[in-house]
């Protein structure tokens, strides 16, 4: 039930009627009367938004520095929609309806958070309302790729190189692991010992034999334990858990 | 929401003996994912959204980010025409209020969208005042309307670069159409053939917005949507009854939307946007804004 609603919204931004066809139809009221938002458009204002508040989860807290790439209609026509000052702002932990968001860009430059803009044409296919965000902190460097679909709702689909697809409808547990025979059992089985019930899951490599990111949405966010427990793993190098975004 | 068919929705309200939004609760209850309290509790926030959206907005001190639209609103709440403190010029004083805080950055609830999100709220909170409705009653009027707007997200679309404006304005218009008759008591079957005489008017419209900017004509086509809804509401609770199903009108949105060139579908390449006073004014707000940030 939960999975059919919120895969629904990515259905509705895709045009092909192909991958319509595969999903139910079910759309919640509160999908189409919401999301309550700072304006002017749910894609390039309430979704950048989320793109940024994801960036800044993946993170930790506020960054540094910040890099903020923008492609295709992102870069067209952000600034007269606020895109620039609602991705300052989601890096910032403004929510979608935050009415801070209107000067989030001079709030970034007030607590000293360096953010560039810049306009670009990322390779490989890109839905046409996307941003490439890199955050610094102290020694952490972390690489987003997120695309806003339309309605406010949001696809990851690059984390640090690696290929995700991440709605941030769920609390998610991102972790790097040595990609080897019993990761994933290892890891569910301590989420499943603290209790934390997997909605969805995807593991992926760049190459075999290398580091492999596991994403795993959850029913509920991961407890501080259960973060403790996977990371204690020997060969998980990163966990990070993320609060839903949307 | 379990519906892909308004035609279900009605079978289902008529057998029950409910208005159409009541059967919107209980079908939203049913799908497991929020109580009845929540799903209102939420809805209930999204009203008090709207009303302090059309206050703002009402007020005349606002200016979208470009600069292109704002106080507009203002002028309608003082409207000096022939239609001056009706029904007709209250819509549409509120749902230009809502779109010119949208576009100055403020809060508003998307319904669908944040492009459409003045005509919903423009409509409700017009009878609101002219019928003395209260709260209870209004949650009601949303939940039809979000029923209507679920049913053209399944079957056509709702997104200005997917299907035009027929599919952000013009399905919001055919929402509040819905609202409208169940806020004013009116049965399911009315309040279908509302959405069905109110869509049929938008259908076709295209979305062509200066710079691609959520401001010239989005602003007014809200105001419009809203007069098109009075119109929906107004022939279906006459006894009016469109010949085509609601059903195949919301089909025919989303075909006509699948066909529409991509000029038209919020790309600012056609229409009012390619027009030369359309690209000129675009240039000179863009040019303007990224002048100081980017290269």
């Amino acid at each position: 039930m939960d999975r059919q609603t919120t895969t629904r919204p990515f259905a509705r931004a895709c045009t092909t009627a192909r991958l319509r066809d595969y999903l139910p139809p079910m759309v919640s009221l509160l999908d189409i009367i919401g999301p309550v938002m700072v304006g002017p458009s749910s894609s390039h204002t309430a979704g950048a938004c989320r793109i940024g508040l994801f960036a800044r989860g993946m993170l930790g807290s506020t960054p540094e520095k910040a890099l903020v790439e923008l492609h295709g209609s992102f870069a067209r026509t952000g600034v007269g929609h606020g895109t620039d000052r609602a991705i300052a702002g989601g890096l910032l932990g403004y929510q979608p309806d935050d009415e801070r968001l209107r000067g989030a860009v001079d709030d970034a430059a007030k607590q000293g958070v360096v953010v560039t803009f810049e306009n670009t044409k990322l390779r490989g296919e890109h839905h046409p309302n996307t941003t490439r965000l890199t955050l610094e902190k102290g020694g952490k460097k972390v690489t987003v790729i997120g695309s806003s679909l339309g309605a406010g709702r949001i696809m990851i689909t690059e984390i640090d190189g690696y290929p995700v697809e991440i709605s941030g409808s769920f609390p998610v547990l991102v972790i790097v692991a040595q990609d080897k025979p019993g990761m994933i059992n290892a890891v569910t089985g301590a989420l499943a010992a603290e209790e934390v019930n997997i909605s969805t899951m995807r593991v992926s490599r760049r190459q075999k034999g290398g580091d492999a990111i596991h994403i795993y949405e959850l029913d509920a966010p991961a407890s501080a334990a259960a973060l403790e427990h996977v990371r204690e793993l020997p060969a998980v190098k990163h966990a990070r858990a993320i609060d839903r975004v949307s | 929401m379990a519906y892909d068919s308004l035609q279900e929705a009605l079978e289902r309200a008529t057998a029950d003996g409910i208005s159409l939004g009541e059967a919107a609760l209980r079908a939203e209850v049913e799908a497991g994912l929020r109580t009845r309290e929540q799903v209102e509790h939420s809805l209930q926030r999204a009203l008090d959204v709207m009303r302090q959206a059309i206050a703002d907005g009402r007020k005349g001190d606002l200016r979208s980010v470009s600069g292109l639209v704002g106080g507009d609103a203002h002028k309608l709440a003082n409207a000096k025409g022939p239609l001056r403190g009706t029904l007709f010029t209250e819509v549409l004083a509120n749902a230009l209020a809502v779109q010119e805080v949208n576009a100055a950055m403020g809060v508003i609830v998307a319904a669908p969208t944040a492009g459409g999100a003045g005509v919903l709220p423009g409509l409700l909170f017009g009878l609101a005042k002219s019928n003395t409705l209260d709260d209870k009653t209004l949650i009601r009027g949303l939940a039809a309307a979000g029923l209507v707007g679920a049913v053209c997200a399944v079957r056509a679309s709702l997104s200005g670069a997917e299907g035009g404006c027929q599919a952000e304005t013009g399905a919001a218009a055919a929402m509040a159409a819905a609202a409208g008759v169940e806020v004013l008591g009116g049965d399911a079957e009315t309040a279908l053939h509302a959405v069905a005489l109110t869509m049929q008017g938008t259908l076709g419209l295209v979305c062509d917005p200066l710079g691609g900017l959520v401001e010239v004509p989005c602003v007014y086509r809200n105001a419009t949507g809203g007069a098109m809804a009075l119109a929906g509401i107004e022939m279906a609770l006459a006894g009016v009854r469109f010949p085509i199903p609601v059903d195949e009108v919301i089909d025919t949105m989303g075909e006509i939307g699948r066909s529409m060139d991509v000029r038209y579908r919020e790309t600012a390449g056609g229409g009012l946007a390619a027009t030369p006073t359309g690209r000129k004014l675009a240039k000179a707000r863009l040019v303007e804004l990224k002048g100081p940030k980017a290269k």
